[in-house]
């Protein structure tokens, strides 16, 4: 169990993470998300003790990380691939590791296989691919079968096989009872890898809940309508009963409707009250990603200058902006 | 205690299995001994015109660890990289978090340099003693001579104390790079040239290198202000003076 209260981390006038709160339970997989620049990794430095807060706390298992007994084996973390001795095989990196953890060296090779290394144990890790690089950094987070877990952005660099290694190692070491806190700033990544999500913007706590409820209460769902093909007095007909009805309706290419704003029943049942024949009637979520977008759009520090497609306009969005982000807000702040 | 023992024994694998701290150290031996024997050579081919304007008697002891001047240097690097790596390659943060208790990482790692830095450096002197007698002939001296044994051991640890020093400072700079454009300039250059400037000479004195060396010689200057084993005391009080600075920023910054 990972606690952070008030946690707060300032350099000068810039607050890089501000009066973050929040729990990472065992046995679920708790996704840390936030825009690059939002605090994630400043945040998993403060919970290793590496960094101090400048005010508020964060615990593990309800001690300060520097005052743990055994961290090295309570606590595996990854924060950065790269922070390998080139000039060192990945062997003796990771035995380095176990000796200063006190971990069996056994484990080394047990990691090794894990990550699928072995054979490449004896090379320099400077020759390691980014990929490569990964794998080692996790070897290392995993090398003292520790109840807790920190990942900072694991999935960087890897290829789709990697990136489905990992997600499934992530799920099974949870399944096992640890806590497994693994950030990114890829909402879809997170979507299919956690089961909680802890969202952070400009260092500030954005949402907290299961992945389900944040699916439910930040992307508004959609209905496909399709009337026959070539009727285009029905679809006509159609958009302007779901107008009145208090829908938002917009063609599609293929010459379905989109629609927002009303139950699928309520659809059904006014097509057929108006005598309008359908070819299909389909629900649909907005993706997680734009989802993401939204809730963080007024919080990403550093901004590209063009506004992101299906951020910036939100056709079909009818649902206020829980954390008070009008829809179409990031067009305007925007010039 | 288990922490610590931990701490020391991946502090050993990360120098043994880095090809540059081992080279450094290698070359610490190899430099000395080579250039020393050199000029011990050279000193016994050449010895009238060798000694011609000297002040103080031959100090054949002193002339067979001529190299160290240079070999300091291979110490110093070998220092810095211990420490150093840890800040280049960003593997701190992995080492701190594998033991949160500061102190002990950097404990660890000066006391395996102490010992490593220490057997290298006896090895080193020892040697280069000895080789040096062999070639200064008929101008040699013995270990049984009056002060020479403690010239030989002085110089080990006159090496030793360089190497913790280095470690200390680097430690306190967190930076490989400064940390070696800082001490190699310095040890090389601007300690040997203000020691030749008057007046700035009595301060250079107390410099850690200028006085831990005064107990390589066997014949002290008649204006010294202090005995050998008080340069090496001085030497050894920089050398807390650095582990204790490099301590302090370990423990108080953000890693």
């Amino acid at each position: 169990m990972i606690e952070a209260r008030g946690l707060t981390k300032r350099y000068g006038p810039h607050t890089a993470v501000d009066q973050l709160t929040f729990q990472v339970r065992p046995g679920v997989v708790t996704g840390f998300l936030g825009p690059n620049g939002s605090g994630k990794s400043t945040t998993m430095r403060m919970i290793l003790g590496l960094d101090d807060p400048t005010s508020g706390t964060v615990t593990i298992g309800g001690y300060p990380y520097r005052r743990l007994p055994n961290a090295g084996r309570t606590v595996g973390a990854l924060l950065d691939a790269k922070a390998v001795h080139g000039g060192r095989s990945a062997r003796s990196h990771l035995l380095s590791l176990a000796q200063l953890a006190g971990v069996p060296r056994q484990r080394v090779d047990h990691v090794l296989d894990v990550v699928g290394l072995r054979d490449v144990a004896r090379r320099r890790a400077g020759e390691f691919s980014l990929g490569m690089g990964q794998r080692l950094g996790i070897a290392g987070a995993l090398l003292g079968d520790p109840e807790v877990l920190l990942f900072d952005e694991p999935v960087n660099g890897l290829d789709p096989e990697g990136i489905l290694w990992v997600r499934t190692l992530m799920k099974g070491l949870a399944a096992e009872g640890r806590t497994v806190f693994v950030s990114s700033h890829l909402m879809s990544e997170m979507a299919l890898t956690a089961d909680h999500l802890v969202v952070i913007g400009q260092g500030r706590l954005l949402a907290d809940m299961g992945v389900r409820e944040f699916l439910d209460r930040h992307s508004t769902g959609f209905a496909r309508v399709r009337t026959p093909d070539g009727a285009g007095e029905q679809r006509r007909l159609l958009a302007k009963v779901l107008t009145d009805a208090g829908a938002r309706t917009e063609p599609e290419p293929d010459g379905a409707l989109k629609v927002s704003g009303l139950p699928l029943p309520r659809i059904s049942d006014l097509a057929h009250q108006h005598d309008v024949r359908l070819h299909e009637l389909s629900p649909h979520q907005a993706s997680l990603e734009e989802a993401y977008m939204r809730l963080t759009q007024s919080e990403v520090t550093y901004r590209s200058g063009v506004p992101a497609a299906g951020a910036a306009e939100e056709p079909w969005g009818t649902a206020p902006h829980p954390y008070g982000t009008a829809p179409g807000g990031f067009g305007e702040s925007e010039v | 205690m288990a922490a610590a023992a931990a701490a020391l024994r991946s502090e050993w694998t990360k120098i043994r299995t880095v090809r540059s701290t081992v080279v450094t150290l290698a070359a610490a031996f190899v430099v000395t001994v080579g250039l020393s024997a050199l000029l011990c050579l050279l000193t016994n081919h050449n010895f009238s015109e060798a000694t011609r304007n000297a002040t103080t008697p031959f100090d054949a002891t002193a002339t067979s660890f001529g190299g160290i001047i240079l070999g300091q240097l291979a110490v110093i690097v070998f220092g810095v990289l211990v420490m150093g790596n840890e800040y280049s390659s960003g593997m701190i943060r992995l080492s701190l978090a594998a033991v949160p208790r500061r102190g002990v990482l950097l404990a660890a790692k000066a006391s395996v340099v102490l010992v490593l830095a220490l057997v290298v450096g006896l090895l080193t002197s020892f040697v280069s003693f000895l080789l040096g007698q062999a070639l200064l002939g008929s101008h040699s001296t013995t270990l049984g001579a009056p002060h020479v044994l403690r010239a030989v051991l002085g110089a080990g640890f006159y090496m030793t104390l360089l190497c913790l020093f280095s470690v200390g400072v680097t430690a306190m700079l967190r930076n490989q790079t400064l940390s070696l454009g800082i001490l190699m300039p310095f040890f090389f250059l601007v300690s040997p040239i203000l020691s030749a400037v008057p007046k700035v000479k009595t301060v250079a004195r107390y410099f850690p290198d200028t006085a831990g060396r005064a107990v390589i010689s066997v014949y002290q200057p008649a204006d010294a202000p202090y005995g050998p084993w008080t340069g090496l005391g001085i030497c050894a009080l920089w050398v807390v003076a650095a582990l204790l600075g490099g301590w302090l920023v370990l423990d108080r910054r953000d890693a």
